[in-house]
């Protein structure tokens, strides 16, 4: 009988936690949204120039799918766009994991090349990769090069920083380790001091791939006449925030797959360190 | 010939915060036989681990002739097998992985290093732990991975560097049974740092007393007891006696020095 009374306050307590779990990704936006409409809808803005999170949506919506054209000439050509952008980043963003960690492994590992090369990296680091814009323009034109020229400025370095500093944060008695089980020079940087750095090599990775997107956009509203970011400035020309709000909504949304991309490729070459970090614990 | 010579070796940090040298090895002289389980005792700072790593090829010596089956040592190779303080494994293999690296680096094919590390997985005890990652298992069971992998080697001498010192007092014991077990099963010659009396006595056969900078050898103690060793024995009792007598001499030293 005890048992009867001792049971029977737990369950619903139980359940609505249950229901709020499905539920607390979303909670944020939800209100955020249903805060932006009603203020966009209460006239203390004209509509043009704070657009209802529901113009947005059907500017999207048309912009994806092509329903009414609403985005004129831009209706039903998200995927277009979408996908010239990507394709920048993509590439901006290989080259820059290429040589970054290239660089950063020769750096952190060698003292001959920490002497040669970092000085001259490390002054070239502080410049903004958005005031190459016009040396950009002068070298490559006007097309996909500059754009990733300057997404490779902004992925570069964040690598290049992670790497060197993964590589010489490695404990050097796995490096003993290595030399005492008969590890050559070649041996020791692909088996023990390149996968020791993994993780911090990984977190360089994710930054990268941030500022990426960022210069990318940057790029596009500049130096070439395609793009999610060439969308969003003529728009701006046009007055249609609508569509401007709509262009930097699939960035954020394609930058944040992009991250989610990564993070499933480290989760998945990290495994081994799942037990031992915050990340790995339960819930 | 021995299988590790000491010659006239000194060891000279350079002090660069006090602008000075110091003297950490002092005209050290040792013969280590075939087979032998040497225990090097002494307090922390003696330099014993110092020794340790110029014998592992970690370090060089300001002089003298470090030479383990007659080759002079120039630096660390699988033929010294060493044993770390901490297990210091590659954390993103798995015990298995571990043990076989040897073998990895080598270039034997995967099928042919797992069949031999299993092996030395169950001769350290640790057979449905091989695919566990060292976060995945005890202190205890990552310091039997790092011996399993010294021990795959097939080393002429294993190097080790007060392994046990991090574990509980309970793992400890059952560690230097097994130790002792598998030295005597495998026949190896081993290096074995300590600064715990009762550890060296009850593992070694031969223990070097070493004095507080600069690092000397005090004096080379043979202890014949046989095993397994009574902790509690007159013979064992009187070993250490001597060992404390031999310590407590050089502590009054050092302490009318200063």
């Amino acid at each position: 009988m005890t048992s009867v009374i001792d049971a029977a306050p737990v369950k619903p307590a139980f359940r609505l936690t249950r229901a709020f779990q499905g539920l607390e990704r979303v909670v944020v936006p939800a209100l955020l949204i249903a805060g932006w409409e009603a203020f966009a809808r209460s006239g203390m803005l004209p509509p043009a120039l704070l657009p209802a999170p529901s113009a947005v949506l059907h500017a999207l919506g048309d912009w994806v799918f092509g329903l009414d054209e609403t985005t004129q000439t831009y209706s039903g050509h998200w995927l277009r766009d979408a996908l010239a952008s990507a394709l920048r980043v993509f590439g901006g963003f290989a080259l820059a994991s290429l040589f970054g960690i290239l660089a950063g492994v020769a750096i952190g590992w060698s003292r001959l090349f920490e002497k040669t090369l970092e000085p001259t990296l490390q002054m070239l680091r502080p410049i903004p990769p958005v005031s190459w814009i016009p040396l950009a323009i002068i070298w490559f034109g006007i097309a996909d090069k500059p754009a990733i020229f300057l997404v490779f400025l902004g992925a570069f370095f964040p690598v290049l920083m992670n790497s060197i500093h993964g590589v010489k944060t490695v404990d050097h008695n796995l490096v003993r380790a290595g030399a005492m089980m008969g590890a050559s020079q070649r041996q020791m940087l692909t088996d023990i001091v390149l996968p020791a750095a993994l993780p911090s090599i990984f977190a360089g990775l994710r930054i990268a791939v941030g500022s990426a997107w960022m210069l990318t956009v940057t790029a596009e509203m500049v130096a070439v006449k395609s793009g999610l970011g060439y969308v969003l400035w003529d728009s701006y020309y046009f007055l249609r925030y609508d569509i401007v709000l709509a262009a930097m909504i699939s960035i954020g949304l394609l930058g944040y797959l992009s991250d989610l991309g990564l993070k499933a490729i480290m989760a998945r070459t990290l495994r081994w360190q799942q037990t031992t970090t915050v990340q790995g614990r339960a819930g | 010939m021995a299988a590790i010579e000491l010659r006239n070796i000194v060891k000279v940090f350079s002090d660069k915060r006090r602008g000075r040298d110091l003297l950490t090895l002092d005209n050290i002289n040792l013969d280590i036989e075939a087979n032998d389980f040497v225990c090097l005792l002494g307090p922390s700072g003696c330099g014993k681990s110092t020794l340790l790593n110029i014998i592992a090829g970690f370090e060089q010596a300001t002089s003298g002739r470090t030479l383990v089956g007659g080759k002079q040592v120039e630096r660390p190779g699988s033929d010294r097998g060493v044993v770390f303080q901490q297990p210091t494994l590659m954390p993103w293999l798995t015990a298995i992985d571990n043990i076989a690296f040897h073998l990895k680096l080598k270039g034997v094919g995967k099928a042919e290093r797992h069949h031999r590390a299993m092996e030395f997985i169950d001769l350290v005890g640790l057979s449905g732990f091989e695919h566990h990652h060292p976060s995945e298992m005890s202190g205890g069971m990552n310091q039997r991975v790092g011996i399993a992998r010294a021990l795959l080697m097939n080393p002429s001498v294993i190097l080790m560097d007060e392994p046990f010192a991090a574990l509980d007092a309970q793992t400890k014991l059952e560690m230097q049974e097994e130790l002792v077990a598998i030295w005597q099963k495998r026949r190896c010659t081993i290096v074995f740092v300590t600064h715990s009396v009762d550890e060296a006595l009850v593992l070694g056969n031969k223990i070097v007393v070493m004095t507080k900078r600069p690092g000397r050898i005090r004096e080379a103690v043979n202890f014949d007891l046989p095993r397994p060793r009574d902790i509690t024995s007159p013979e064992f009792n009187d070993a250490k006696r001597h060992i404390l007598a031999l310590i407590r001499e050089e502590s009054t030293r050092l302490a009318q020095a200063s």
